[in-house]
């Protein structure tokens, strides 16, 4: 993907942003020119970004499923087991991996900006910088994952996690019932980015293709 | 590289957020402020956020925890008895507290 | 004391959750790389651009959807360090919307 201002932007026409919008071009053009960052810098982040998706934590949570040693790795030491997969996790100051149970639900928030543990995931999803999940995830967790069709008895504990601070979470859905028969690969199509934010368990089987 | 604590608190210990204005870049959330949880982990020592976001060293170091609080105890009120929330604070933020209210086990 | 526009943990009045995504357009794309690189470069730490979008005017920080405030707090910062000035980036923004012509 080309970032020059020569370029057409044929969703949104580049006249047509909104003010705010159109300041990135002129920035970048005088990073530049200032030699402050180069093109390559800013081509190697967006491959950078490219590269993150929520695959990456399915493929995390599917052998931590199957592999009950991997996934007391998982939990210990979550860079470390990341690496094992050949997972890049290394721009995160460090992370924690929060295992849901049959008795336990956790979710995760961050209130104050939108912390989100982007070298494994990817960007999060729009609904997640929101400042309906910001400001209801922390009061009405219960309310959230009920939009998401996750409802919970009472006799659940359901757990908010704020990364207010350095420390990124990653939630470990349930492995669903009736799923012995399924591959790690079929395993990891079950778990979704939002199974791991945490507001909805894994899906209970495959989806249609 | 995570640092070593050098903090006040260990886990278990009832901890109280402190409820004071403080000017600049604050990342002790204002409604978890006053209220009384405890110490769930450790975390380490890093860099201070609030010298950081201003161009400083973000020395000293401060410790991180993993801080739980009942639900109930932070909102008056909970969707369900055993309900948590947990925020990441440092060691500055919070003073030592008696836990008046009953912690809870560990469930799994 | 005074809660920060940011500091929305809790606060009442919040709807449903709008589940839509949208498909990230270039200038969005190009502003989260530029935030990276210059963080990845020392130019500038995450704390900082989180202070400036603190330090923002408050009505345009609801206004204005993610990348926007990105690029506000990324302007703030790089003026606050001497690294661009506002009346630069204006004059280029002109230049720009010269080349883009009318909308």
């Amino acid at each position: 993907m080309s970032t020059s201002g020569d370029d057409h932007d044929h969703e949104h026409p580049r006249n047509e942003l909104s003010a705010q919008a159109k300041r990135i071009y002129a920035i970048r053009d005088l990073l530049l020119e200032k030699g402050v960052i180069s093109e390559k810098d800013i081509q190697d982040q967006i491959e950078y970004q490219e590269a993150r998706s929520p695959a990456n934590g399915a493929k995390l949570v599917a052998r931590a499923w199957v592999d009950p040693a991997f996934k007391a790795r998982l939990i210990a030491d979550p860079k470390a087991a990341c690496a094992e997969l050949g997972i890049d996790a290394t721009a995160l100051n460090e992370f924690v991996v929060l295992e849901n149970t049959k008795k336990v639900r956790h979710m995760v928030v961050c209130t104050l900006c939108s912390c989100y543990p982007r070298p494994i995931l990817g960007r999060p999803p729009d609904w997640y910088k929101s400042f309906n999940y910001r400001q209801r995830s922390v009061n009405d967790p219960r309310g959230v994952m009920r939009e998401f069709g996750l409802v919970l008895p009472d006799d659940v504990e359901v757990r908010v996690h704020d990364s207010t601070a350095d420390m990124r979470y990653l939630v470990l859905p349930l492995r669903p019932k009736g799923t012995g028969g399924l591959s790690e690969v079929e395993l990891a199509r079950l778990v979704t980015r939002d199974s791991m934010i945490g507001v909805m368990d894994a899906l209970p089987k495959l989806p249609e293709t | 590289m995570i640092h070593p604590a050098t903090g006040r608190f260990r886990p278990g210990d009832a901890v109280r957020v402190l409820n004071e204005h403080r000017p600049g870049h604050i990342r002790t959330p204002f409604y978890i402020r006053g209220k009384t949880g405890w110490i769930e982990r450790v975390y380490g020592d890093f860099l201070n956020p609030e010298s950081l976001a201003f161009g400083g060293d973000g020395l000293p170091r401060r410790t991180l925890y993993l801080v739980a609080f009942k639900q109930g105890d932070v909102w008056g009120a909970a969707q369900a008895p055993t309900d948590k929330l947990f925020v990441d604070i440092y060691d500055h933020w919070l003073e030592p507290a008696s836990y008046g209210g009953q912690r809870d086990e560990h469930i799994r | 004391m005074e809660r920060g526009h940011h500091d929305i943990g809790g606060l009442p009045g919040a709807g449903p959750i709008d589940k839509s995504q949208h498909e990230l357009s270039d200038w969005e794309i190009l502003a989260d790389a530029i935030n990276q690189a210059l963080g990845a470069k020392g130019v500038k730490r995450t704390d900082e651009m989180r202070r400036a979008r603190e330090e923002m005017d408050s009505e345009a920080y609801r206004e204005m959807n993610y990348y926007e405030r990105w690029i506000a707090s990324m302007e703030a910062i790089l003026i606050e360090k001497g690294i661009l000035k506002k009346d630069e980036i204006d004059k280029k923004v002109v230049e720009f919307e010269k080349k883009w012509g009318e909308p």
